[in-house]
């Protein structure tokens, strides 16, 4: 079936034979290889032989269960209550091991729990610790893809001005893009050092000693806010060179009808600007949401999934156990669940932004 | 390894020296913290390294929880983790631990630069760290003092590793490579290594010709700890996943997750991977 396309562009076609190839070995082909190995047990190194197990590693990853008990009763039928008034339950550890009564439910741990009038329902996971990893890279998609993407574009009409050395400052925001990632998680891990830090230090002498030194990366509910700050830091260059390239193609007679009309620059900004921008908006959003899920060597620099699993993600998961645990068909099953996640929310993304004619 | 102090931090603080026959027991040490934080003199009274993330954490915690009689795996077997991890013995090693840091005797986060020059500057009171971290600290001090493992009930327990050279089975010059290795460990070699790098040699002819652990040498004392205390690490294929989930589960209680809870968790963990493997051959 040689078209056109195909013959007359044999030139074409040798040029980018090489990098074709690469791409197909080194992207392509750990693609289907991470498919194939996540339906196996394969191990890194491992005499015993491949085995496929279908769809064990899924479950063994994403199986969750509810389990509702009622209180522990006297008796006489009453409530047993600790000193504090909290209704006292039958062991978890009970139902979820060795127990013929409950086959579902063997090996899970309890993931999160809630009070119902006086019974306790207890949501159970087989392995918490993913589920874990799956809400903080959710939650750090939901609060990085809007505030990097807004402030991107703040920065980005800061620097479309004709001012004199505005150069300097694109340079100035474009800079941490260019430092490696692995390099401004160093720097950040001693910014953010709980007893001699420069941020804490910082904020003791604004408040004059009164706000106190915090452990930003030692404590459960900080740790995840600062690399999340980190991040959007680091990244928020690239794409407000991005949303400048989108500025600069809006027509600038635009400009002039509207300030001949006497608009005001909010009114310039949502009804010139904006419309002009959506498909860069498009691109943005869904590169931010890509990026964020790929959330990785800043955990592994600076918390090691650490403290209390409040930084785990969903790609340091699938190294800690593919490379780490030398467990490489369940690294292969993360991999292939996080690429559904993905293609599942920028299929979403696509569909929601759609041009509607 | 062993608790690294000064003379002058003992005497100070109005403290027995503890001898290799006499170890400390749980009771003293904990008093010793006790002492050193209640003094006022140090950030922290002591240093055990959780800077040090990785294989330091079984490798240096790992002798405790054997001392108080736990292990991290069953080694009669090799198969099971259960009431060794998360027995009586386990959680009152978890507990003491978790005591540790909620007690503010030591970091559960630690900036590596204070593991590095922390106790040589004066931070801290007590430091639980190798043999080769030990010249920098003779460098800063002229009392130091290494002194025996805490004896938590069930003997006082060091970590121990070396390394060995091997041949292949499939080699096909076993004769040569036999022949190099045979050359390579002359003691003249091995105490040059070890002057270089600091590191216990491995013959005592060979201790014997080297500036620090010759008879008398500085740091001949850890001689006499590798051979008294210290205990190999489980002997298993399992013990790459074994030594990952216990990290993980001494830093959840190091960060004040429940004891009891993490160390079933842990067990459940390390026992599925066994058996996920067909029992690594045992």
């Amino acid at each position: 079936m040689a078209s056109k396309f195909t013959r007359s562009n044999r030139v074409g076609w040798l040029m980018a034979g090489p990098a074709a190839f690469l791409i197909a070995a080194f992207v392509v082909l750990p693609f289907i290889f991470a498919i194939i190995l996540s339906f196996t047990n394969q191990r890194l190194i491992s005499p015993n032989p491949t085995e496929f197990i279908g769809l064990s590693n899924y479950e063994q990853l994403l199986g969750v269960g509810v389990l509702s008990l009622e209180p522990e009763r006297d008796a006489a039928g009453a409530v047993l209550r600790d000193a504090e008034g909290v209704p006292s339950y039958k062991a978890l550890r009970s139902y979820t091991r060795n127990n013929p009564e409950y086959p579902q439910f063997d090996g899970m741990r309890e993931w999160f729990s809630f009070q119902q009038g006086d019974n306790r329902t207890y949501v159970l996971a087989r392995d918490v610790v993913f589920m874990k990893a799956i809400v903080n890279t959710f939650i750090f998609v939901i609060v990085v893809a809007p505030v990097q993407a807004g402030l991107a574009l703040v920065l980005a009409l800061l620097i479309n001005q004709r001012l004199k050395g505005i150069n300097l400052f694109r340079a100035i925001y474009f800079m941490p893009v260019v430092v490696s990632i692995v390099v401004v998680s160093l720097l950040w891990r001693f910014i953010y050092d709980g007893s001699s830090g420069l941020l804490n230090n910082l904020l003791g002498a604004l408040s004059f000693g009164a706000i106190p030194k915090v452990d930003w990366l030692g404590n459960p509910s900080t740790a995840l806010g600062a690399i999340i700050a980190m991040s959007i830091w680091q990244a928020v260059g690239f794409h407000m060179v991005i949303w400048l390239s989108g500025l600069q193609t809006i027509s600038p007679s635009l400009y002039e009808a509207a300030a001949i009309e006497g608009s005001s620059k909010w009114q310039v900004f949502r009804y010139v600007t904006w419309p002009g921008l959506r498909n860069t908006a498009v691109l943005i959003l869904i590169v931010i949401t890509m990026q964020a899920f790929s959330l990785f060597s800043q955990i592994d620099v600076m918390t090691g999934g650490g403290p209390l699993d409040s930084t785990q993600t969903i790609v340091f998961q699938a190294v800690e156990r593919g490379y780490g645990k030398q467990d490489i068909s369940g690294g292969s099953t993360i991999s292939v669940i996080l690429f559904v996640i993905v293609l599942s929310i920028s299929l979403l993304q696509r569909w929601l932004t759609r041009e509607k004619n | 390894m062993s608790l690294v102090t000064r003379q002058s931090t003992l005497d100070a603080l109005g403290l027995r020296t503890p001898t290799l026959e006499q170890p400390w027991t749980k009771d003293e040490f904990m008093d010793a913290l006790a002492k050193a934080k209640a003094s006022g003199k140090y950030e922290f009274a002591f240093d055990p390294g959780t800077a040090w993330t990785g294989e330091w954490y079984p490798y240096a915690f790992s002798p405790f929880l054997q001392s108080f009689g736990g292990d991290i795996i069953d080694r009669t077997t090799y198969k099971s983790a259960e009431g060794k991890l998360n027995g009586d013995a386990g959680v009152a090693f978890g507990e003491w631990w978790q005591g540790l840091f909620k007690d503010g005797y030591a970091q559960a986060t630690q900036d590596p630069a204070d593991r590095d020059a922390g106790f040589n500057s004066g931070k801290y009171a007590f430091s639980w760290n190798g043999n080769w971290a030990a010249i920098g600290t003779l460098a800063a001090y002229d009392d130091v003092l290494f002194l025996p493992a805490p004896d938590f009930g069930a003997g006082p327990k060091i970590g121990a590793a070396s390394w060995q050279f091997g041949v292949s089975a499939k080699s096909a010059h076993p004769d040569g490579a036999a022949k190099f290795i045979e050359f390579a460990l002359q003691d003249k070699y091995l105490a040059a290594f070890s002057d270089g790098i600091g590191l216990i040699p491995a013959t005592a002819s060979a201790a014997a010709l080297t500036e620090n652990y010759k008879p008398g040498g500085k740091l001949a004392v850890f001689f006499d700890l590798s051979a008294k205390q210290a205990l190999v690490r489980p002997v298993t294929p399992g013990y790459v996943v074994e030594a990952k989930v216990f990290e993980k589960a001494l830093a959840d209680i190091a960060n004040g997750a429940s004891v009891a809870d993490t160390l079933d968790a842990a067990v459940d963990e390390i026992d599925a991977d066994i058996e996920k493997n067909g029992n690594y051959g045992f």
